[in-house]
């Protein structure tokens, strides 16, 4: 595949690396020959390879673990070589046996199976090799987005290709169900951790020391996922602080002189689980991972998932960060190996950092065109004349462009061809009948009762939602702006202080949906200003911000995105202001939910199908918590939700444009 | 050895800086009392009496620093005129002059080393201007009233451009350079003084006070962190206050073990006079060829046998300092003292701000019967301070004990002088082999500590075979006690190779902390790291040399000692740029847990540190004391507050 240059305009400074389809040479050259070609990474400062084993003894030796072991051991009236003996255990549970033979099978696997899957895998060479400089000069936390199973093969696969040193990898313990497949990931790299583990000392202890140890040693790049888990909606996931903390802390304490974060952006065509993903939202519950169901999925491998893109991202060195936000000499007067809650200051700091990875995570996620098509689609699920969507995505790709998406659109091909090859390739979600382009509904296998049916649909547009939500960040603070115009006023004209309460209240709202850094908001709200007066949808005559005469379908287009976000956020509170009984349990919210929503549809009183995922409900339910309209309490073993009716009605009301901002913030109080 | 004379300098309990006409009459009266006694003392000296008195003034001034420093002083370098080094028409490097144990050798490895470790070549160099330009000295504000005051006491002074520059400095990298390079000066002390005793320094510091003049004391010179410097805002004359000339041992007492000493002697006059009655302090600082027993008291000096005699603070007994409110004193000599906080400990580490040291009553020793050098080989650096801390926990270090690291112990090698003997060679090579090759230690990567042990005989052997062992258990390998001596030697000839490496277009220094044992090994990775980054940031062509050496150790830490030099050819600002990179590295020690300073002082080099290091309102402590020691700021070299 040629290499492709994509330019950011949003900042001239930020130019995108071009990609090289790493499966062209897999497809030309023996695989085998490949997976056993000799291996020899660099390591960090060249240090010799540490055993798995070896490794393990260090962390059980360590002064932090025995002070914990001491601690539970005094708590617990236990013998400490008791104790001791329990935090083997735990290693032996967790800690992972990376051995080059099974690296090198999965090499081999691996290259059969992507042949298969997909056109391309493309990686940005530039970003590998600044992650190679960075992983001989400090420690590297490889931190990639996440939206399916393939994401930590395929970076080790990756990370093998390019003859890097392999990274050891956090998983969950959920994999370890998969007997065979849990051991052999176990081989690659993977160490596992407990879903949860809140109270216990022991296992935390170990479980840092061993992070911690890998990091110091420069045992090898540390991976995980900052986002916890798989998203299922292709949105970023607010970040998850654990793990980042842990590995942060060594620079604090001066324990290693930086650590560097890679972020790295995996975009998928298209993704292996995705009506997997659709269904599971709608609650069929994911099916519990086995191996034996792992062989059945089989059957995805006679399909096309189009390409991959992996964007290695510039090395943020966290010394550089800290610079001036964090004094690390407020360690100085503790013993470094007693564990402490991290400090306010150091708190804030991790929190913010892990937002910006996670930005930087999604500004190099590469779009493809049938982004920009399911998002114009799911604003007509009617459908639309073959014609006018492609003219709409022409328009649409221009936008994108001046927003600084990092849109793969292929070069000197015609519009015509490039939309009807992502419909092909996307044919299971939507199809081209008479001219007109619609969305796929799963079709009916005998009689249906209308809620099948409805299901079906739900699933094919919350399928299509997740192509969609690839392109939110891009958009997503102009669209803010462009709703809080919306609403602020029908007129066309509005005073900026007002549209900026309205954008702070929905940004505060959706904090939970989309990523905005903790403290943005004002840059936000600029960024929205800027680029909507960039591309002419408005202008800026001193205190107002004002629609121009071209700016209508822009802004039209920016309130029909996040439609569907406000009016599922509407649904949810009506639910919780008329049919939410006394009492009601935090188990009970999501099945609640979704059954008002449904009966809602059947009746035709609501159009808007995305409010039926638990993702966008829960999402709801925070920012509603946050707010303190709704109230968490814990009775026996169940945690009850208080309403506050009118704080939550007066929420409905804003999102309806009902009621102006600041009323409604004063009916909070 | 005793003669009777009007000045002599006893120590004279609650004496008052007020002198009044009737108290200087009871003065007289006093010191004739004094001399009678003396009298019976030196009738007395051969029985059991263990006081030996010594007297001021006409007694021809026996010390090693003469008034014009620069007879027999470098006015821009280190140490002494006749002692330096050079490369040679053949391009070797040698040590000239006939002072030290290296003078007059050749040093066939050191120009290898130098061109490769900083990239510099011996045909690239960078002279010093040869001389003092006097137009380049600011022309002297004297004030008159002042002066022709202090004509009538009689006490020596000279406002001579040559010597005014001499003590308007210390050591520091960019006051050297200045010197060199010849530029202009903003401001150098007006005039200097040469007291040459405690009254003489009671009549400046009235008469200073009299005439609102700023003292600046001036003991060796040594200074390494701007302390000398005279503060360009200060509109005052300014007067250097040079203690050299009061040098003598006033009284040693054998039966209490201490000595009364004026504060201007310099370390090595103190010892070689002390050790005339077979007596030694031990106080051993780097510096202590040059640096004086009063600078030691204002900067909590620490030397190098610390562990057996301690540091300053641990010498001293009694301190005598002039101020401008008075003279402070305590009333007795006890060993220790509950009378409140510590008020020796507002004169340790004044560093010049509250007034001039006169006299001290320090703690001597028998010079110890026997003593060894030796040294221990190390595969690693951790290694070597692992080894360290153990020593340190069993609280068994000999009188010193010192870990450098790999780059220092090159540098070492580099400087060997030429081997007289064919068999010392082939020794020494059997010893690299059996260390590299045959124990398996990386060249690149082996250490060496040094060691002198203290005592008597049998005791030091005993105590060096529990060290060894120790040393043993962390995979040490005895080295021998020549590179042990050698690593010694040079502490004092290191000094005069910063001045080569400046010929060269090298610049170089040192800088010091201390730190609690967890976190050395991370200091000192950091620390060098950092360097080189901010070298590399700073367009420094050419790999620095970071390096560095644990040369104290502590039951709760060490003291960790950096040496880092560059070649600054194509850098503009190569002094800016090292003040930057210096700056960058204390920030670095600061955030790793190590101190603002061990024992090189605050100055105004590290003074913006000071809140950060002991509160705001530590600092106001201090500050308080300030004002009320010295309300007019007489005192005005405006170091460490």
């Amino acid at each position: 595949m040629a290499s492709k240059t994509l330019y950011s305009q949003r900042d001239p400074m930020l130019k995108r690396d071009g990609f090289e389809d790493i499966l062209e040479e897999r497809r030309n050259s023996s695989d085998l020959k490949y997976a056993l070609r000799c291996y020899a990474p660099v390591l960090y400062k060249g240090v010799t390879p540490c055993k798995a084993n070896m490794l393990k003894n260090i962390v059980l030796q360590s002064d932090q673990l025995h002070y914990v072991i001491n601690q539970v051991s005094q708590e617990s009236g236990e013998a400490p070589d008791i104790i001791q003996e329990e935090a083997s255990v735990i290693l032996e549970e967790m800690a992972h046996r990376l051995q080059i033979s099974t690296v090198r099978f999965f090499a081999f696997a691996l290259s059969k199976a992507f042949k298969t899957l997909f056109q391309h895998v493309c990686v940005n060479e530039e970003g590998i090799q600044r992650l190679q400089q960075a992983i001989q000069e400090h420690p590297v936390v490889l931190l990639p987005s996440h939206r399916s199973y393939m994401d930590f093969l395929l970076m080790s696969y990756i990370l093998y290709t390019y003859d890097l040193a392999l990274p050891v990898i956090a998983a969950g313990m959920d994999f370890m169900g998969m007997k065979f497949v849990g051991e052999m990931l176990r081989m690659s790299g993977a160490f596992f951790i407990r879903r949860s583990f809140g109270g216990d000392k022991l296992y935390w202890a170990v479980f840092s020391e061993y992070v911690k140890t890998m990091l110091r040693n420069g045992f090898a790049p540390i991976e995980f996922f900052l986002e916890g888990t798989r998203s299922r909606t292709c949105k970023s996931l607010t970040p998850k602080l654990g793990l980042l903390n842990i590995v942060i802390e060594p620079f604090f304490k001066g324990e290693v002189f930086d650590v560097n974060l890679v972020p790295v952006s995996i975009s998928y065509e298209r993704i292996l689980e995705e009506s997997l993903y659709a269904r599971e939202l709608l609650g069929v519950p994911k099916p519990k991972e086995s191996t034996s169901g792992l062989l059945k999925a089989r059957r995805i491998l006679s399909e096309d998932y189009g390409s991959i893109h992996v964007y290695f991202g510039q090395p943020v060195s966290v010394r550089s960060l800290a610079q001036g936000k964090v004094n690390r000499s407020t360690y100085n007067l503790f013993p470094r190996h007693i564990p402490r809650k991290p400090m306010e200051e150091t708190q804030s700091f991790v929190n913010d950092t892990a937002y910006r990875i996670v930005r930087l995570q999604e500004d190099n996620m590469v779009l493809k065109p049938w982004v920009l098509m399911a998002s114009l689609l799911l604003q007509n699920l009617e459908g639309l004349e073959l014609s006018v969507l492609t003219e709409q995505t022409v328009w649409l790709r221009g936008l994108a462009l001046s927003y600084a998406a990092f849109l793969d659109w292929p070069d000197h091909a015609p519009t015509a061809k490039v939309v009807s090859s992502s419909l092909a390739l996307h044919r299971g979600l939507a199809c081209v009948s008479g001219g007109r382009v619609s969305l796929v509904v799963g079709e009916p296998l005998g009689p249906v009762t209308p809620e099948e049916a409805l299901f079906n649909r739900a699933v094919s547009v919350l399928s299509c939602a997740s192509y969609r939500n690839q392109v939110l960040h891009v958009f997503l603070r102009p669209a803010m702006l462009a709703v809080a115009m919306h609403t602020a006023a029908s007129s066309k004209k509005s005073e900026w202080p007002g549209l900026y309460n309205c954008f702070s209240f929905l940004w505060d709202m959706f904090s939970n949906d989309f990523i905005l850094c903790p403290g943005d908001i004002v840059q936000d709200f600029e960024e929205a200003c800027y680029l909507l007066v960039k591309t002419g949808a408005v202008q800026m005559p001193q205190q107002d911000i004002v629609m121009t005469d071209i700016g209508q379908p822009t802004l039209s287009f920016f309130n029909g995105l996040l439609e569907p976000f406000l009016q599922g956020y509407q649904v949810v509170c009506r639910y919780l202001c008329e049919e939410a009984s006394e009492g009601l349990t935090e188990k009970q919210y999501i099945p609640a939910v979704r059954s008002f929503a449904v009966k809602l549809i059947l009746a035709g009183n609501l159009r808007c199908y995305e409010v039926l995922s638990s993702d966008m409900q829960k999402n709801a339910l925070a920012a509603l918590l946050r707010m303190d309209a709704v109230r968490k309490v814990k009775v026996a073993d169940q945690v009850t939700l208080i309403v506050n009716k009118m704080a939550v009605n007066s929420i409905d009301d804003i999102l309806g444009g009902k009621l102006p901002t600041q009323k409604a913030l004063l009916a909070r109080l | 050895m005793l003669t009777s004379d009007s000045c002599l300098s006893l120590h004279k309990h609650g004496s008052s800086m007020a002198s009044d006409s009737n108290s200087s009459e009871s003065q007289r009266i006093a010191q004739q009392r004094l001399r009678i006694i003396a009298g019976h003392l030196q009738k007395h000296k051969d029985d059991d009496s263990g006081t030996i008195a010594t007297e001021c003034k006409a007694e021809a001034n026996k010390g090693t620093v003469p008034r014009k420093r620069q007879e027999i002083m470098k006015w821009n370098g280190w140490g002494y005129s006749d002692s330096k080094f050079l490369f040679n028409k053949k391009g070797q490097a040698e040590f000239t002059g006939k002072r030290y144990r290296l003078s007059g050798m050749v040093l066939p490895s050191l120009q290898d080393w130098f061109e490769n470790t900083f990239g510099a070549s011996v045909n690239h160099k960078s002279p010093a201007t040869p001389a003092l330009n006097a137009s380049a000295v600011p022309p002297a504000s004297l004030n008159e009233a002042f002066v022709e005051d202090l004509k009538a006491t009689g006490i020596p002074f000279s406002h001579e451009a040559e010597d005014r520059v001499f003590r308007a400095h210390g050591h520091c990298l960019h006051e050297i350079f200045a010197l060199r390079e010849g530029k202009k000066f903003e401001r150098v002390p007006d005039m200097v003084v040469w007291p040459n005793c405690h009254n003489d320094v009671v009549k400046i510091v009235e008469l200073a006070c009299k005439h609102n003049v700023c003292l600046i004391p001036y003991g060796g010179g040594t200074s390494v962190t701007s302390a000398l410097e005279c503060p360009p805002e200060e509109t005052r004359c300014i007067v250097s206050l040079d203690t050299s000339q009061m040098n003598r041992i006033l009284w040693i007492d054998e039966k209490n073990l201490v000595a009364h000493v004026e504060a201007g002697i310099i370390g090595q006059d103190l010892e070689r006079l002390l050790n005339e009655s077979g007596y030694c302090t031990g106080h051993e600082p780097d510096s202590m060829e040059f640096s004086s027993l009063g600078g030691w008291v204002a900067t909590r000096a620490s030397g190098m046998k610390k562990n057996v005699y301690g540091n300053i603070e641990d010498l001293v007994i009694h301190i005598k300092v002039v101020t401008p409110r008075g003279v402070i004193e305590k009333s007795c000599q006890g060993p220790r003292m509950s009378t409140g906080p510590d008020i020796h400990h507002f004169i340790l580490g004044s560093e010049g701000t509250l007034g001039v040291v006169t006299e001290v009553t320090m703690k001597i020793r028998p010079i110890p019967e026997y003593q060894k050098y030796g040294s221990v080989v190390f595969p690693n650096f951790e290694a070597g301070v692992a080894c360290l801390r153990e020593v340190a926990k069993q609280r068994c270090a000999p009188a010193s004990i010192r870990l450098m690291d790999n780059e220092q112990f090159q540098f070492g090698h580099a400087l060997k002088p030429q081997v007289s003997s064919i068999f010392t060679n082939f020794v020494e090579g059997l010893k690299k082999f059996y260390i590299t090759k045959f124990k398996g230690f990386d060249p690149h990567q082996l250490v060496v500590a040094t060691l002198l042990f203290e005592g008597d005989r049998e005791r030091v052997l005993q105590h060096e075979k529990q060290v060894y062992d120790i040393a043993a258990t962390f995979g040490g390998l005895a080295a021998g006690e020549d590179n042990g001596q050698r690593g010694y030697i040079l502490t004092f000839v290191i000094a005069y190779l910063r001045d080569l490496g400046m010929d060269y277009y090298v610049v170089a220094e040192s800088f010091e902390t201390s730190v609690p044992w967890d976190r050395v090994l991370d200091l000192c990775r950091n620390v060098k790291e950092r360097i080189n980054r901010e070298c590399k940031e700073r367009g420094v062509q050419f790999q620095p040399l970071t390096s560095c050496r644990v040369t104290q150790t502590y039951d709760a830490g060490a003291c960790v000692y950096f040496y880092f030099a560059f070649n600054y050819r194509g850098l503009a600002d190569p002094v800016h740029t090292y003040e930057r990179v210096e700056h960058a590295a204390r920030e670095e020690i600061l955030a790793n847990g190590g101190s603002l300073s061990h024992h090189h002082g605050v100055g105004k080099l590290r003074k913006e540190w000071m809140k950060e290091s002991i509160s705001s309102l530590g600092v106001g402590m201090l500050q308080s004391v300030k004002d009320y020691v010295d309300p007019d700021n007489i005192f005005g070299n405006r170091n460490l507050l």
